[in-house]
């Protein structure tokens, strides 16, 4: 009969919490999900902290409590190390939840008079020490017979301890713990809570007067989760250990030998590598869509490397060899740089790259990218079109338009690089008092263009301090080849001038500036800038 | 096989076509227009390899005056007229690209109906401007170019770029002077209505498009854009109630 091995780490939510933070494990903490307690750790508890307290109740007893929000990805990212972790040291690991995992006993039968098998003491002990060298320090072992009395027996062990439940003996061990133990069972919540309830009320205290009750009337009253915690109680966990098969290892890398300092080496020498993960790849029909690609060079020790760039890539489609050998040159390359010589002379790299890694980060099943009857179409052409283009003058050059919240025309616009994700977008719904109502500009100048106002008597033209013209504008000054015309034109017309208070907080002693729209005698409208000079940001024609 | 060909004998071509096409769309799952807009469009034209000569979708407000054909270059001396004509193409599902325009009013071309999902722009092409336009030609519907300032394009390359555009079923709209194009858009009589003197603020544009043979002066159309035109607009003479088609 197969012994079941339980590890079990008391308050993960808060461990991961904390080792995000780089905080020490002994600061109260407790993660919160809608204003109350989820999980605390133990100095929380001993300032009287309780799982389901409000948030203002537990910061009244504990006000330096340090207050997480859940966030089920940060504890499975810490767990999934420990799982790699354990997995060096015992095959078949299965993962229950984050903080839980399972595993079968290495020893079979006891030879020692306690009931206790020596391979289990030494794999128990084993393991507690990989789990702290992973930065998680509570950590408990149970061994049994099945799932439930090992997971219970870690309940009943010590910090860094082990618990042994010995072979034929779960039921001894079982019976005597109050039913109030159902309740760490994470799923079916409301439904134990209920039952947990319901057997104190019928004066059923412990799991052995559950246990004790004829089974098909448990099942009767409680439905298919009491069926399952009589079986339970009973010794009869149904759940065996099912080892997970680890993930395969996508990330492949390339040294260079000697060390590579020119961008065209480093991408002649990573085309290889580059073909065998997407041919790896392609063998598990997966396809990549976000690679990050690491470089590295060696470190001031010599011995330690240290990564010098890295990036993640996005690709609307999906990356081919060539698509990643791009990305490489356009993140070793940068913007009109001619070799890694003279980024170091940047101080970006410091020494020749003597690596490089490509990690995906996010790959899907061929099936969802497969072409369809008629060929990808329009939308694959355009694809492949701009990462010709990009390949050409590099990966900023060609620009997805998005509009977006902002009082002045060229904050209201944004560009995204072509394949990258748009993010970080200010919200176009809010009111942004100060815009300028009505059409929007058909031009929008990157730099304003200086410019000039006078009136008729040929007097420069201001706003006064009533936020007034000093005169009327009669003659604008459109020069530079952007707004053809290099003389004064005449004005026909003018809208404001209005002032704009934006981020007057952020320098006081800048003179205070306006906004005010002219149309010149041709028809074209402007819209100019007025602070100490005129500058035209951008025009309507 | 033998059930199509034996009802085919008895049928009409019509009749055999949307036969077949309802037994495709029934092996795919999709409707039956889905499959005869596909076959009318330039999907299939694109598996094929060949060139659909046909009209690129045009702007509500001028479609009256203006209809960009596939395969053609055209000239313009405004801004707001590209934005307008480029809106229109990417609206109609098209793809637009803008290449050396690095004041695009990205909200500008919203206004007029955009849709910016199917816009790229290359603001910054440097030398290879050229060459830029013609990648972009083998892929989306229309190409929006400036040309950098000092540069005057050869006949030859614009021949070269004429000849792509044709093959590709694309349109090409030159914010500037182009050698051989099929025609030219120009703006006069600009005027906006709502400033007055320190009062109001922009509200519509009204302008007069004239539409103009290749390089020549020689007038082809003219007539009304923008908002509000109707109420105040002189009347049209009577060319401006046909439909213009480029070239003709």
């Amino acid at each position: 009969m197969n012994r079941v091995m339980v590890l079990w780490c008391p308050d993960f939510a808060v461990t991961a919490g904390l080792a995000d933070l780089d905080l020490s494990r002994s600061v109260p903490a407790a993660v919160l999900h809608g204003h109350r307690v989820t999980v605390c750790n133990e100095s929380a508890r001993a300032h009287g902290v309780r799982r389901g307290m409000r948030r203002r109740d537990a910061q009244s007893r504990c006000p330096r409590l340090q207050l997480l929000t859940e966030n089920s990805e940060r504890d499975a990212r810490l767990f999934d190390d420990i799982l790699r972790a354990v997995e060096q040291h015992r095959p078949g690991v299965m993962a229950i939840r984050p903080g839980l995992l399972a595993l079968r006993a290495p020893g079979r039968w006891s030879t020692a008079a306690s009931g206790e098998s020596i391979a289990d003491r030494d794999a128990a002990a084993e393991l507690a020490q990989v789990v702290v060298e992973c930065g998680v320090w509570d950590v408990r072992i149970g061994i049994a017979d099945d799932l439930f009395t090992a997971e219970h027996a870690a309940r009943g062990a010590a910090v860094q301890e082990h618990r042994i439940v010995p072979s034929g003996s779960s039921i001894d061990f079982l019976h005597p713990l109050p039913v109030e133990v159902l309740l760490s069972e994470a799923q079916d919540g409301p439904q134990i809570e209920e039952m947990v309830s319901l057997l104190r009320r019928l004066g059923l205290f412990r799991l052995g007067d559950l246990a004790r009750l004829p089974a098909a009337e448990v099942g009767q009253r409680f439905g298919a989760p009491g069926a399952r915690v009589w079986r339970q109680a009973n010794g009869m966990d149904p759940r065996g250990v099912a080892g997970r098969r680890p993930p395969p290892e996508l990330t492949t890398r390339v040294e260079f030998d000697p060390p590579l300092d020119a961008v065209e080496a480093i991408c002649f020498s990573a085309r290889r590598t580059a073909e065998e993960l997407i041919a790896g790849l392609a063998s598990r029909n997966l396809v990549a869509t976000q690679v990050r690609i690491e470089a590295w060079c060696p470190g001031p020790g010599a011995s330690t490397d240290v990564v010098v760039s890295g990036r993640s890539w996005i690709h609307p489609r999906h990356f081919t060899p060539r698509d990643l050998i791009d990305r490489v040159h356009w993140q070793l390359h940068g913007q009109g740089q001619g070799s890694v010589r003279s980024r170091r002379q940047a101080g970006v790299i410091t020494e020749p790259v003597t690596g490089l890694r490509f990690v995906p980060e996010v790959v899907e099943p061929t099936g969802e990218h497969a072409q369809t009857l008629w060929g990808g179409g329009a939308e694959e052409l355009v694809h492949r079109g701009m990462a010709k283009i990009q390949a050409m003058l590099g990966y900023e050059a060609v620009l997805v338009p998005v509009v977006q919240g902002g009082r002045t025309p060229s904050s209201r616009q944004g560009w995204v690089p072509w394949g990258e994700r748009v993010a970080g977008l200010r919200p176009v719904d809010r009111p942004w008092p100060g815009r300028i109502p009505g059409p929007a500009p058909s031009r929008v100048f990157p730099v304003t263009i200086p410019s000039g106002v006078r009136d008729q008597a040929g007097v420069s033209v201001g706003v006064d301090s009533r936020g007034a013209f000093s005169a009327d504008p009669a003659q604008v000054l459109l020069s530079g080849p952007a707004v053809t015309g290099q003389d004064w034109t005449v004005i026909r017309t003018w809208a404001g001038p209005w002032p704009c208070d934006e981020a007057w907080w952020e320098d006081p002693s800048r003179p205070p500036a306006f906004r005010c729209q002219l149309i010149t005698d041709d028809g074209r409208a402007w819209l100019l800038r007025i602070t100490d000079r005129w500058e035209i940001e951008a025009a309507y024609d | 096989m033998s059930e199509v060909a034996i009802s085919a004998a008895h049928r009409s071509t019509d009749q055999v076509v949307a036969d077949l096409r309802a037994r495709i769309a029934a092996l795919q799952g999709v409707s039956v227009a889905a499959v005869s807009e596909l076959s009318a469009g330039t999907e299939i034209a694109e598996v094929s390899g060949t060139a659909l000569q046909g009209e690129l979708p045009a702007h509500a407000e001028l479609a009256h005056l203006i209809r960009l054909r596939a395969g053609s270059s055209y000239c313009t001396d405004s801004a707001a007229l590209t934005l307008a004509l480029a809106a229109g193409v990417s609206a109609g599902g098209r793809w637009v690209a803008a290449v050396g325009m690095d004041d695009f009013g990205v909200e500008a071309a919203q206004q007029s109906g955009a849709d910016l999902s199917r816009m790229v722009l290359v603001p910054d092409p440097g030398q290879d401007w050229l060459d830029v336009t013609a990648a972009l030609v083998d892929v989306v519907g229309l190409v929006v170019l400036r040309p950098p300032g000092s540069a005057t394009t050869p006949a030859s390359r614009a021949g070269v770029l004429a000849a792509r555009l044709r093959r590709r079923s694309a349109a090409l709209l030159v914010l500037g002077s182009w050698p051989g194009c099929a025609a030219r858009f120009a703006v006069d009589q600009l005027s906006w209505v709502g400033p007055d003197r320190g009062s109001g603020r922009l509200q519509h544009r009204r302008a007069q498009v004239a539409v103009y043979r290749g390089g020549t002066p020689q007038l082809v159309a003219r007539g009304w854009w923008g908002a509000g035109v109707d109420a105040a607009a002189p009347p049209r003479p009577a060319t401006h109630q046909q439909q213009w088609l480029w070239p003709a």
